[in-house]
């Protein structure tokens, strides 16, 4: 009775700690917005945002923007996934890939991606294809890594054995390889995706695409919308999370925990 | 580690084809005629920017503004996120009042915010630093939460038991022990921080910076000065990564074995 009477605190507290945290900070944007002396257009209180939220979405600018982003977000991870894992996983397989690729990949690694931007633009012209092929480029290289790491960490004995079984390479390949080089691989999706995603507002802000939320930011800039640049951020920001929540933890949960090969 | 002579031999010349076959490449499509060379310059024109832009410490002076704000960014983000992470790892309540409002603002992309920041305090500097503090915070705010939830309880039960202080138990125990987190997250941050910061200041134009020379090298179809700034990013980061972070790691967290060594 007690024990559960403390667990109903708990779950109470648990709701109750961030509530008050959150409607706090609310009313401290909401004086800081109307009586702390900034213009009101710079610094909109939350009426102002909540309406330019529902003008968005009634005029369907966000639901255009969103898409548009969305498309632009699955094609250059697409495009990422196929030339990471295959890179990373013929780097993990063999050795002369991996001696062979190893300085370039390190060196271009650690180059953001955003600074190809203005390179990007010189070579591909503005729009969607320079931005889908940046976003592309800077997440491969996360997914690369991850992939050949996983590779090169099966273990031999698992190798061996299926080999002195008498599985052929391609058996060995489809059947060993891939399935025990599954949670880096999917570790390094999930970091490519987190990655593509950042990148890719900054980028739709340099290459003046037709629509999209980073746009949709930058363009309200000019204006001084501040209520529309405030509402998209916060679009951007939910976007983020069920990026990151819903879709790699299902992935996940589907795969290797169901395979026993991680914990939830 | 230790590898044999003709193994390491093997290793540099491989990795030197790699690099040769890689720098063809580039030449190869550079000379190609299909795009012009002003915008593909062969890695000749790219060599002649590159030593142009060492003469006067030109291209140190941009660098050394970039890595100052970075460093700046770092800074306060460390004061901002450790003394808050570690309250959220030993405080119940403000885990549970912060942690929605992390959870809310970690997946915005920083550079999401340049736009509004840049109305909010002008182009320039001041914007930049910001975006790299919101970029670095997160990560490690993070990590160090991470850290200090984790620390194993049993350690400080029995630093307890043997009559130490909260004061010397956070002191002698918490803190060594979250250690490797901070570490982990510093790395982390530092990633997102050189990114944010290129970011930065191609979109909020501070005066200097590497991010800006591209930026500049852009208004005049300057390709060559792009990429030479290019490839000094892709060192600095590589630098930071290998020789700063890794060594970091290696000489404490490592070496006080808490860490499993992965490698083979």
């Amino acid at each position: 009775m007690t024990q559960r009477a403390s667990r109903m605190r708990d779950r109470v507290a648990g709701v109750v700690a961030p509530a008050v945290l959150i409607v706090a900070c609310a009313l401290a944007w909401e004086a800081v917005a109307r009586f702390g002396g900034f213009p009101p257009k710079l610094l909109p209180d939350l009426p102002t945002i909540a309406h330019a939220f529902v003008r968005l979405l009634e005029s369907g600018t966000l639901a255009a923007a969103t898409g548009a982003t969305l498309a632009r977000l699955g094609a250059g991870f697409a495009l990422a996934a196929v030339v990471g894992v295959s890179v990373g996983v013929l780097m993990g397989r063999y050795l002369i890939v991996e001696d062979t690729l190893l300085p370039i990949v390190s060196f271009l690694y650690p180059i953001p991606g955003i600074a190809y931007a203005p390179l990007f633009v010189m070579w591909f012209g503005l729009g969607d294809l320079p931005s889908v092929l940046l976003v592309g480029v800077s997440a491969s290289f996360t997914i690369i890594i991850n992939a050949w790491k996983g590779v090169r960490a099966v273990r031999p004995i698992w190798l061996r054995s299926a080999h002195s079984m008498g599985a052929d390479e391609r058996t060995i390949f489809v059947k060993v390889i891939l399935p025990a080089s599954l949670p880096y691989v999917l570790t390094g999706l999930r970091l490519g995706l987190a990655s593509a995603w950042r990148i890719l507002v900054a980028v739709e802000m340099l290459m003046s695409v037709q629509q999209g939320l980073g746009w949709l930011i930058f363009g309200s800039q000019q204006f001084l919308n501040t209520d529309v640049m405030l509402a998209t951020i916060a679009v951007i920001g939910a976007i983020g999370m069920l990026l990151e929540k819903q879709l790699f933890e299902r992935v996940e949960r589907y795969t290797l925990v169901r395979w026993g090969m991680m914990t939830a | 580690m230790s590898a044999s002579p003709n193994r390491r031999r093997q290793v540099t010349v491989r990795g030197t084809l790699g690099i040769v076959a890689f720098l063809a490449v580039y030449e190869a499509f550079a000379r190609s005629g299909m795009f012009s060379t002003a915008i593909t310059p062969p890695l000749e024109i790219i060599g002649v920017a590159f030593v142009s832009s060492l003469a006067g410490g030109y291209i140190f002076l941009q660098a050394g503004a970039t890595l100052l704000r970075v460093a700046i960014g770092m800074a306060l983000a460390l004061t901002i996120a450790v003394p808050l992470g570690m309250l959220m790892g030993r405080s119940r309540l403000a885990e549970r009042a912060l942690a929605p409002l992390v959870s809310i603002l970690m997946p915005i992309p920083s550079l999401a915010w340049v736009p509004l920041i840049v109305l909010w305090f002008g182009i320039g500097n001041t914007a930049t630093i910001l975006v790299v503090v919101y970029a670095a915070t997160f990560p490690l705010l993070f990590n160090v939460w991470t850290g200090v939830r984790t620390v194993n309880q049993m350690w400080i039960r029995a630093a307890v038991v043997m009559g130490a202080s909260r004061a010397c138990v956070f002191r002698q125990v918490v803190l060594p022990a979250a250690l490797p987190f901070v570490i982990t997250g510093m790395r982390l941050a530092f990633g997102r921080a050189w990114i944010a910061v290129i970011g930065g200041e191609l979109l909020a134009s501070p005066q200097t910076g590497l991010g800006k020379v591209i930026f500049d090298a852009n208004e005049y179809l300057n390709a060559d000065v792009m990429l030479s700034a290019l490839v000094v990013i892709g060192a600095i980061g590589l630098f930071f990564e290998r020789m700063v972070f890794h060594r970091l790691e290696r000489s404490t967290v490592e070496r006080w074995g808490m860490t499993a060594q992965t490698r083979r």
